[in-house]
């Protein structure tokens, strides 16, 4: 034998599922969604999508080569995060804001946490709500769908949930949007950022991932529950003022959040309960957010605080181990 | 029936196709055979015989040295040409009787058949003890240490591991389709040994020959053949008696503390040798299989037979190898060299060749909680490993790692590729130095 | 705007009252030289006291429950502020610095097995006792390097550990952790040493590392009084150094080694200096 054998700890095989084909899939599970958006948002829509996405992984580049690290953009979790950053913006953002989205994503938003697995908060938000935040206007500037080759031009309207805060606001009811017909926002008809249009296609993408078993169904379900429910009390209190469950379920970003964004594994809690508790938390915040806060779309705060809180849901939802039952009693 | 299961685990590729059809076949006897005085759990036995000495089968060349260990034979007749360190399947050198047999392969005149009804329990265990019996899955435990449980603890059940959940490994596959009279009369003495009656033996489903014969052949002793889920470990102690009775050990605790005795069917086949024919364990079967093997095989082995030798008779290598390991793919060691000799708790020896491996490099971890799901002592191995990374060894003991029964399955599953069950070893082994420092 | 202001100012006054007050009231009464002490010792919390910490050796010195010398990486000097504090009278220490004796890297010395796992001197060393065909030899996955609390330790390129002696304090941090004890302890005014961990045979040890000691005596023969040979290693005997620099060439595998002339292969380390702080005994 030319070379030594080789020796190691138990286990010799392995699963060969590897970081960067989880990566992969839930950029498949993207797919739809960002395809969706070019087609309603046209090239405005993919020179979002374009810049959030090199942008993220050239800063990538450069933080391990500044910091002297072997290249990471081959776990793919840079160019992922591009694509949700771009998904969380409004067509209309001007190139230099994307890139600086990207910016604050990868550096401040996870590498000087320590790269991929170090990161307490979520890169995608923290760039969008650090944005939201600096400039408001460009933010908040919504077009309504134009459709390539429908030859309907864009033009500047608000979200659903924007006009439905405005009207609650000056008028103390709901808009008459708020509350009939407003099923067509399901398949994308309405204003909002690139990813949040068609609640359909993000469904389609969650369902590929609890299929692949990329994702638990966890936090989407208790996410998108305690919406529902929450939502659904508020609105049985008085419809008048509080919108139908269903209408905080199809608009907004409720469905990205859920599955892509809440989902995400390094910033959520890594047992089963903690995970339930973690989707509780976002639903509950966010339909606060929606209903009583100052914004019109709470999703990202609400992702963002249950962030901070993960260390400690995961230090109070330790499983139950082997063997404990007994020996207590 | 009803399947039945524990929680966790997982279900990796069992790879048996390359041997389970393979009918059992005698491995011939090598040139010479390296039989090392520890092959057990608890202290090596003490050499008796020294160079030059004539041998015959079955005689006690090494003396138990304790409760917890057991006497170890020549394997066969012939002279002792040798005793010294010789390299173990642990990776050092350890003392070693060499023997060159003559090639009669003649027993031991002391040996005498037995009637297992007529001897009372002492005399049983003593027989067990004094044949070298020990766990035969792999883990080499004293058999009647395991029989000898203390007063105070009131045994219920006896369940004999015929779950083999390791990859590759097919030799108790084998052993149950082609012996299972051996078996079930190592049951009976068992169940005698221990005052007891109901007897399981835990198969997965992956074996149906192996459950239908066994349940045939078991109907007239009143023992169950309980057929089990595949999945890895089930194999385990402590995963096979929650399947089976739903019990669980109390963590820190033996089998013994839930009513429950489990033992290996190829121990159980062991011991009606060693009663009814007064044979000590000398040979076994393992399955000599993996890529890097030409034609994989189940041998019945003599104890003591270099590996190289065990390729040999399967053919030889089919190509480089890169990894040989002792056992299965999951908890076996990996060996030096194929200088090596097989011992009593050789399950199996696996060949990997370079383009076998799994060479990923580890990255950081992604908190996905796969390691989570899997871990059949519901365990968060990816904490407690990054808890040895940072030598933080009493938040890794607050996180149960001494519980961590080194499966495998979190780094199996981990895709960050990540050696999590080494780190957790590491943590074990600073926990045990710091207790015994206190 | 005036209200904010005064109302700002005022809760920032009472907060800051009633802090000072407490300050005072829940004061701990603290030994006046347990501060002192703490000011002159390093500071890194590096436990070679045999104290977690620099504030609990503090304790222990200025109420004399634990030797006032045991601050190694303070040195001579730490010692003697710390005997000026008390009042004492200085016992002053040999100032050493932990070696690595061993340069069998990648390219000089075999392994008997290719390791594939946890990055861990410890963890590999449980595998058949480490790849290293030497017993002794560095294994070169940099445990001491992680352990050193001063950053004083290097892996090269062919993972060979190197102990800088400019940054080495003596706290021995990396001899604790190295599961080989290839990590030695030397007087700081020794820059000669047989960096050799192997009591194999010549014939051995060229087997597996063309840099190791093979016992042949020549050191000795060259400068009797600075070298013993024992049980086929040589080492050099600290207290008659003066002239084991001679040595060095006559070395057939030159494994004897001057730091003032270099650091082993593949270190990045300038050569060392000789120190004046700490003159020869």
């Amino acid at each position: 034998m030319e070379n030594p054998l080789y020796l190691s700890s138990s286990p010799h095989i392995h699963s060969g599922e590897t970081t960067d084909k989880v990566m992969r899939l839930v950029i498949y599970a993207l797919l739809p969604a960002t395809a969706l958006s070019i087609y309603l948002f046209g090239l405005p829509a993919l020179s979002v999508l374009l810049i959030c996405t090199l942008g993220c992984m050239a800063f990538e580049a450069l933080s391990c080569k500044l910091m002297k690290q072997p290249l990471t953009l081959v776990d793919g979790s840079a160019a992922l995060t591009g694509i949700l950053l771009a998904l969380n913006l409004p067509p209309s953002t001007p190139w230099w804001m994307s890139l600086l989205g990207a910016a604050i994503a990868i550096l401040i938003g996870k590498q000087i946490y320590g790269g991929l697995g170090y990161n307490p908060f979520n890169p995608a938000l923290v760039a969008r709500v650090v944005l939201l935040i600096s400039f408001p206007v460009q933010m908040t500037s919504w077009t309504t769908p134009a459709p390539i080759g429908s030859g309907i031009d864009a033009v500047t309207a608000a979200t659903p949930l924007g006009e439905m805060k405005t009207a609650v606001m000056l008028t103390g009811k709901l808009p008459e949007m708020a509350t009939s017909g407003f099923g067509n926002y399901f398949f994308g008809n309405m204003a909002g950022s690139l990813g949040e249009v068609s609640a359909l296609v993000l469904l389609l993408g969650g369902f590929f991932l609890l299929f692949k078993k990329v994702i638990s169904w966890h936090i989407p379900i208790s996410f998108i529950g305690t919406v529902l429910i929450i939502g659904g009390i508020f609105w049985l209190l008085d419809p008048s003022k509080y919108p139908n469950p269903l209408f905080h379920l199809i608009t907004g970003g409720l469905i990205l959040g859920a599955f892509f964004m809440a989902t995400d594994m390094v910033t959520s809690p890594i047992t089963d309960k903690g995970m339930l508790i973690f989707g509780f938390g976002c639903g509950l915040l966010t339909v606060l957010i929606r209903l009583f806060g100052g914004y019109p779309e709470g999703v990202s705060f609400a992702i963002l605080l249950m962030n901070a809180c993960t260390p400690l849901i995961d230090r109070y939802t330790r499983p139950k181990i082997y063997g404990q039952v007994e020996q207590k009693a | 029936m009803k399947l039945k299961s524990f929680s966790g685990g997982l279900h990796p590729p069992d790879s048996k196709e390359y041997s389970a059809h393979k009918p059992i076949e005698r491995c011939p006897l090598p040139e010479e055979l390296i039989i090392p005085a520890a092959q057990h759990i608890g202290a090596p036995a003490d050499i008796c015989v020294a160079v030059g000495d004539q041998v015959k089968k079955g005689q006690v060349i090494a003396n138990a040295n304790g409760f917890v260990s057991v006497p170890i034979h020549a394997s066969t007749s012939g002279e002792v040409i040798a005793v010294e360190p010789r390299l173990h399947p642990m990776g050092r050198e350890l003392p070693a009787v060499v023997i060159k047999p003559d090639g009669l392969d003649q027993w031991h005149e002391s040996l005498r058949q037995n009637d297992p009804e007529q001897l009372d329990v002492d005399s049983l265990k003593n027989l067990i003890r004094d044949a070298g019996i020990v766990g035969m899955g792999g883990a080499t435990f004293p058999t009647h240490v395991k029989l000898s449980p203390p007063e105070e603890k009131t045994i219920d059940t006896l369940i004999l591991n015929g779950v083999e959940c390791e990859p590759f490994l097919t030799a108790d596959h084998r052993l149950m389709l082609e012996e299972s009279e051996r078996i079930i009369d190592g049951i009976n003495i068992l169940r005698k040994v221990l005052g007891i009656d109901q007897a399981i033996i835990g198969i997965e489903v992956n074996k149906p020959d192996a459950i239908e014969k066994l349940t045939r052949d078991c109907a007239a002793h009143n023992i169950q053949v309980q057929p089990l889920k595949v999945r890895y470990p089930q194999g385990a102690e402590k995963q096979l008696i929650n399947a089976c009775t739903g019990r669980q050990v109390p963590s820190g605790g033996l089998p013994m503390d839930c009513g429950v005795v489990v033992q290996n069917v190829g121990t159980a086949a062991a011991i009606s040798d060693a009663v009814r024919l007064g044979r000590p364990l000398v040979e076994r079967i393992a399955t000599i299989t993996g890529p890097g093997i030409v034609e994989p095989k189940n041998l019945r082995i003599t104890i003591g037979t270099p590996l190289q030798y065990l390729v040999d008779q399967c053919g030889g290598l089919n190509g480089e190898p890169a990894k040989i390991i002792m056992g299965g793919p999951m908890m076996g060691q990996t060996q030096l060299s194929l200088d090596v000799p097989a011992i009593r708790g050789t399950s199996g020896v696996l060949v990997f060749r370079e383009e076998d491996l799994p060479k990923m490099p580890a990255g950081p971890c992604i908190r996905c909680g796969r390691c989570i799901g899997v871990c059949p002592i519901h365990l968060q191995p990816t904490t407690i490993a990054a808890y040895a990374r940072l030598e933080m060894i009493d938040a890794a003991e607050n996180y149960n790692a001494l519980d961590c029964i080194e499966c495998g399955c979190c780094t199996y599953i981990c895709p960050a590729t990540l050696p999590l069950v080494q780190s957790i070893r590491h943590a074990k082994g600073g926990i045990m130095a710091k207790r015994r420092k206190i | 705007m005036l209200a904010a202001v005064l109302s700002i100012g005022g809760i920032g006054l009472v907060a800051a009252a009633t802090l000072g007050l407490a300050a005072k009231k829940f004061a701990v009464e603290v030994d006046p030289r347990e501060l002192a002490i703490l000011e002159v010792l390093p500071g890194v919390n590096c436990g070679a006291c045999g104290l977690p910490g620099c504030s609990g050796y503090a304790k222990g010195v200025a109420e004399g429950t634990i030797a006032p010398n045991l601050c190694t990486p303070g040195g001579s000097e730490t010692v003697e502020a710390i005997a000026d504090i008390l009042g004492i009278e200085a016992i002053t220490i040999e100032p050493q610095v932990a070696i690595v004796a061993c340069q069998g890297d990648n390219r000089k010395a075999t392994n008997k097995y290719r390791y594939l796992g946890l990055q861990d001197c410890n963890a590999a060393q449980k595998l058949a006792d480490g790849p290293k065909t030497c017993p002794g030899g560095c294994l070169g996955l940099g445990s001491c390097e992680r352990a050193c609390p001063f950053g004083a330790i290097e892996m090269t390129a062919e993972n060979l550990a190197v102990i800088n002696r400019e940054k080495c304090t003596g706290c021995e941090k990396c001899v604790a952790v190295c599961p080989r004890q290839v990590i030695k302890m030397v007087p700081l005014k020794a820059t000669v040493h047989v960096l050799c961990n192997s009591h194999d045979k010549g014939a051995l040890i060229r087997k597996y590392c063309q840099i190791g000691c093979i016992g042949c005596h020549i050191c000795k023969k060259t400068v009797p009084e600075a070298y013993v040979v024992e049980n086929f290693l040589a080492f050099a005997d600290y207290e008659h150094i003066e002239n084991a620099a001679a040595a060095i060439e006559k070395c057939p595998t030159k494994c004897i080694r001057d730091f003032s002339t270099g650091y082993p292969e593949g270190s990045s380390f300038p050569p060392a200096t000789v120190p004046v702080k700490h003159p020869a005994a």
